[in-house]
């Protein structure tokens, strides 16, 4: 027998118990949506899974109206500690029902069950965990004494990473005070939904957290309701461009965590082994579908072929296939939609003269697939080398010095994460220092956790998540934005819309 | 010429000398040896970790039981050891499953070499005796396990397991040597050890060289002298003696097969990689299965390229192949002490 | 019999230099009273685009300085202005109509101001940044570090220096390079500050400053993709949220207008707005 043709060994899905029908959250309850169904489908075999609810703007109203509710009533006479217990409930009950959350995830987004199961569902708790010890210690935040939370937050999560991304932003939000309406992606609801349960057994006020479903039309209506005071979104630049466009001129405090082309920049001197493992794990995780994904390898020119060959070579191992199954590297891409965009832009890198190799693996009759692919003799003006492809596509680039890997990884509008690979530490330190990106991975990639801060430079998006200032994003100074000389403290993010005298140009703006 | 081309072309010794750029001196195998690209062990533990969480189950686990067990150096390291003790062991090895006649054979059993006359002797027709079937006879020798001894008596503790039929050796390498640089001394050492393990036919003993990576400590040091002894010759490395902890660890023996597989790409030469000591249950076992086979290839998982170095292993295995053969969990009365 | 003064030309400070507007247009500063006072350079598009151009040369060194420098440079801004303060009080007088006391208590606290800022360029980062206690072998710091080019709206209103300084000041500590856009009706101190700013060791392309319409001027830097973050402080007559959807489009930092006696408060606040916050991991292995 052939023993890397490891025998099948699939998570057993007894342990999900799945409704048919998904309402939408709100005021504590799950209630009937006013638009029209939908199927949430399982991308590995394009079965359906459950019919989720449509909100329409009458739900997003409703939503707004209990989260205000909610924060103007029992959510705001509550203790930070007894906050804080509420979040501790929820990070203990999402580890109870870890591999239920881990099972519902895989298949309702296509990723591995061993990434949902070690990384995603561990930092959901994480998340939660860390965020509750907050709730009683806003003092320490960075913004002074008795800052005060903002109010109801609107938040918008993207397919990647469904559940993990829903704790970032929920956790901080409600540490920090706020009450929110939540929407999750149009294509991975499921465990928004779940979630949703968990914060019944939490036995959460009602309307604390609202969980609406639907596409990017409920989004839309979430973001620009008069009635929200912050509003945070992961997703694409072109969504995050759009809500900056919409929030300006009102009061809306705004996170954005937007697209990103990472250079993963390795040395001739690097360890090579782990090098290879962290340009595997940079742009293959999770399909790729990572906004920090290392989709950009520079390589120093003197190691190039030695570095191609070992990584094809690593990557023949990768097993594409059944994300439900334990062994699994590689799962479905997470729709139709894109797939197909994937295909459009290595069929451009191919167009345009790149190289492509392609990993030679069995690709499942059904669902959405897409084997790993690397394009070599790729140059800074191929679109594969600027633009997001949000697959397991890597454009590999290569460089002579230092300077010059610098140059080739700002040489882009994103910002938002960066790797490098090299065994001298000072080097580390001033590569580091000149790489305009918000997180950097010196000798590891794709590592994440609730104390250390996220986000991008440039059109990466502003704000951040994690840490400190993941918490002070949700919150805003006791009395006016800035203090005098002497209780000045750190501040919140670079956005805030402080209260301002408007032109009355300016209100009519606010409102279209 | 190509540093591979190099590798490719030329007899052992010339190609290792043509590798070093001169003799094996201190400087130039320092230099060769600190050219080699760096380890980050927090990457490489992941890495670890990531093929230990493999799932293996069913038809790969029943294959990979068996396989465990035709891996197995089966091993009795005692100042206590007697020719009873000795005998007892090789009956283990030629049945490890009284009630199983297609339970498979051990590879081979691992005796000090005053032993080895007695190993022999018990195992009789199952003695391989340099064949390719039966039961190999391995000594560990050269003053195993600190090393401590003049080359003269290493060389002779060498000499002495090969004459009386010994298969395999088990030799240490000066960590004291390595440790403060002298690397052409643990390189001499190996070259001769070799030497004295050659048979009055010409054929010789494969050697097994035990880095015993618990004293070397670094990542980086274990990779060092991964390579400074295939470039002197080893057949074999092997992490440990089993005397000192910690002994074999997966990234430690992750670390020596991706050596193992940058000499085949070089050289294409297979070398042998032996994790010994600490390794007591399948499901570590099988860990180390799913490392050699994704970073080296499967056709390493044969006993001529990979051996446990393990006593208490064989029982675990073969408790989990009870289970896998019946249906139900079995218990440590069902299999045999040796 | 008294001397015929000699009237001085007022012009842009772009890149360390004092050109002309490339457009050749002039506008007409008036005092208080409505005397003419002098010719302003009237700042075009293509001078903002030049003043972007030598705001982003300047971006490397200027961020790349150590702390302690910044600190010193920012510092010496503060002594220079101290030995000009005489013709600093003049202008204001003339220009805004205030007396010596009220144009002398401002120009005394726009020189505190640079000198409360410089103190800040080594310690804000301890400040706003953070060791992060990550689960794992991992060293892990965040800090922030300068956004990059800061375009910038004066207060139009107020005092026209301590305006100017409250806006600039805090944008510079931790790096960014200015382009702002001076109070339009009352630019006289903001030009001498310019020459202050060229004698002083704040290197060219630093801070530029244009004289001229905001209403004209701001809509180009807001859309500029080359500029890294918007300061509206002194836009809220303009039609500021146009220019806040124009900075949109490459997802620019903005901080929106402030009016009232408490806009642009020295708060540490201001210079962290202007960065980013880098977040670093390193492996952490004994063996």
């Amino acid at each position: 027998m052939n023993f890397l043709d490891y025998a099948p060994a699939p998570e057993s899905q007894a342990i999900l118990n799945l409704r048919s029908d998904y309402g939408l959250f709100i005021d504590g309850q799950f209630v009937a949506g006013r638009g029209t169904p939908f199927p949430t489908i399982n991308p590995a075999t394009e079965k359906p899974i459950a019919m989720i609810a449509n909100a329409n703007d009458a739900d997003v109203d409703d939503a707004v109206a209990a989260a205000r509710r909610a924060y103007n009533g029992p959510w705001s006479r509550l203790s930070g500690s007894d906050r804080g217990k509420y979040l501790f409930r929820i990070a203990r009950l999402v580890q109870e029902r870890a591999r239920e959350l881990a099972v519902a995830e895989s298949l309702d987004n296509g990723k591995p069950i061993k990434e949902s199961r070690d990384v995603d569902v561990p930092l959901v708790a994480a998340w939660f965990f860390y965020y509750a010890g907050w709730a009683d210690k806003l003092d320490h935040a960075g913004l002074g004494p008795n800052p005060a939370s903002l109010g109801v937050a609107a938040q918008v999560i993207p397919w990647n990473f469904p559940l993990l991304m829903l704790a970032w932003k929920i956790a901080p939000a409600l540490a920090a005070g706020n009450t929110v309406v939540l929407k999750p992606a149009e294509t991975t609801s499921l465990t928004a939904m779940l979630f949703a349960e968990i914060l019944q057994q939490a036995d959460l006020p009602a309307g604390v957290v609202n969980i609406i479903t639907g596409a990017g039309n409920t989004g839309q209506a979430l973001v620009n309701h008069p009635d929200v005071n912050k509003v945070a979104f992961t997703g694409s630049t072109a969504v995050g461009r759009a809500i900056a466009r919409s929030v300006a001129g009102t009061d809306k405090k705004l996170t954005l965590e937007l697209g990103g082309k990472a250079a993963n920049i390795v040395f001739d001197d690097a360890p090579i082994d782990q090098a290879i493992e962290g340009i595997v794990n940079g742009i293959f995780f999770n399909q790729g579908h990572v906004c920090c994904a290392g989709s950009r390898l520079l390589v120093q020119e003197s190691i190039h072929d030695e570095v191609l060959d070992r990584l094809k070579g690593r990557i023949s191992t990768l097993r594409l296939g059944d994300p439900l199954d334990k062994n699994t590297d590689i799962g479905a891409i997470n729709s139709a939609a894109q797939l197909k965009r994937i295909t459009e832009l290595t069929a451009m890198g191919e167009q345009e003269g790149a190289e492509r190799w392609t990993a030679d693996c069995a690709i499942p009759e059904n669902g959405f697939w897409f084997a790993p692919t690397i394009f070599t003799n790729v140059s800074t003006s191929h679109r594969i080398a600027r633009d997001e492809i949000f697959g397991p596509v890597l454009s590999v680039l290569t460089f002579r010095t230092p300077a010059e890997a610098i140059a080739k990884a700002n040489n882009t509008p994103y910002g938002l994460s960066a790797g490098i690979w090299t065994d001298k530490g000072s080097r580390i330190l001033a590569v580091a220092d000149k790489l305009r990106a918000g997180v950097i991975w010196a000798n590891t990639f794709n590592r994440f956790d609730p104390a250390s801060p996220f986000g991008g430079y440039k059109e990466s998006g502003y704000g951040r998540e994690g840490g400190r200032p993941g918490l002070a994003a949700y919150l805003k100074p006791a009395t006016s934005r800035h203090r005098s000389v002497t209780t000045a403290a750190p501040a919140a993010p670079a956005v805030s819309a402080a209260p301002a005298a408007k032109t009355p140009s300016a209100r009519k703006k606010a409102a279209k | 010429m190509t540093s591979r081309q190099l590798a490719t072309r030329m007899a052992p010794r010339d190609r290792t000398l043509a590798m070093l750029g001169g003799e094996a001196t201190d400087a130039n195998l320092r230099r060769y040896l600190h050219g080699i690209p760096g380890v980050d062990a927090v990457g490489l533990e992941q890495r670890a970790a990531d093929l230990g969480s493999r799932s293996i189950k069913t038809t790969s686990k029943k294959w990979a039981l068996d396989t465990i067990i035709r891996l197995i150096d089966l091993t009795t390291l005692e100042g206590a050891d007697t020719r009873g003790k000795v005998r007892s062991l090789v009956g283990k090895a030629m049945t490890p499953d009284a009630g199983d006649p297609s339970c498979p054979r051990v590879a081979a059993v691992c005796v000090y070499g005053d032993m080895v006359p007695h190993a022999v002797e018990a195992l009789g027709a199952a003695h391989s005796a340099g064949t390719d079937s039966g039961i190999n006879v391995a000594a560990v020798a050269t003053a195993f396990p600190s090393g401590r001894s003049s080359l003269a008596v290493k060389l002779a503790d060498t000499a002495d397991a090969v004459a009386a039929g010994a298969d395999e050796i088990d030799m240490v390498i000066d960590r004291g040597a390595f440790l403060s640089g002298n690397y052409g001394l643990v390189f001499d050492e190996i070259v001769a050890v070799k030497e004295a393990c050659r048979r009055p036919d010409g054929t010789h003993a494969h050697l097994k060289v035990i880095l015993e990576t618990g004293e070397l400590n670094t990542y980086d040091n274990v990779r060092r002298a991964s390579w400074l002894a295939i470039l002197a010759g080893g057949d074999f490395i092997k992490t440990s003696t089993g005397k000192v902890a910690p002994a074999a660890t997966l990234p430690v023996t992750l670390s020596m097969l991706e050596v193992v597989r940058d000499w085949h790409r070089l050289t294409g030469e297979k070398i042998g990689v032996k994790p010994a000591g600490g390794i007591r249950t399948s499901k570590d076992a099988i860990k180390y299965l799913v490392t050699v086979a994704e970073t080296v290839g499967e056709e390493w998982l044969e006993p001529h390229l990979f051996r446990f170095g393990a006593s208490s292993l064989l029982n675990d295995v073969l408790l989990q192949r009870q289970k896998m053969t019946t249906g139900h969990y079995s218990g440590p009365d069902y299999v045999t002490i040796d | 019999m008294t001397r015929l003064a000699i009237p001085k030309t007022y012009k842009l400070y772009i890149g360390g230099k004092f050109p002309r507007s490339e457009s050749g247009r002039v506008y007409e500063i008036l005092a208080k009273k409505g005397d003419f006072l002098a010719n302003a350079a009237k700042a075009s598009r293509k001078d903002a685009r030049e003043a972007v151009v030598a705001a982003r040369a300047a971006v490397g060194g200027w961020s790349g300085a150590t702390a302690y420098n910044r600190g010193q440079v920012l510092y010496r801004i503060a002594e220079l202005l101290e030995g000009r303060r005489a013709q600093f009080v003049d202008e204001i007088m003339s220009t805004e109509g205030v007396s010596a006391a009220a144009a002398s208590a401002q120009v005394d606290e726009a020189i505190d101001r640079w000198v409360w800022y410089a103190g800040w360029a080594d310690k804000y980062v301890q400040v706003a940044g953070n060791a992060n206690p990550v689960s794992g072998p991992f060293f892990n710091i965040s800090v922030p570090e300068p956004t990059g080019i800061v375009a910038i709206v004066a207060p139009q209103t107020g005092g026209s220096l301590l305006g100017l300084v409250s806006a600039v000041a805090p944008a510079l500590v931790a790096g960014n390079t200015v382009v702002v856009i001076a109070n339009e009706t009352m630019p006289l101190s903001a030009i001498s500050l310019s020459e202050v700013l060229a004698t002083s060791d704040v290197p060219g392309g630093v801070v530029n400053i244009l004289t001229g319409s905001p209403a004209e001027i701001a809509p180009w830097l807001a859309s500029h993709a080359d500029v890294n973050a918007l300061d509206l402080l002194g836009a809220g007559s303009l039609d500021w949220v146009d220019l806040q959807i124009a900075a949109a489009e490459t997802l620019k930092r903005v901080l929106p207008p402030e009016n009232g006696p408490d806009a642009a408060t020295p708060s540490v606040d201001r210079i962290v707005a202007f960065t980013e916050t880098k977040t670093v991991w390193h492996t952490k292995g004994l063996i």
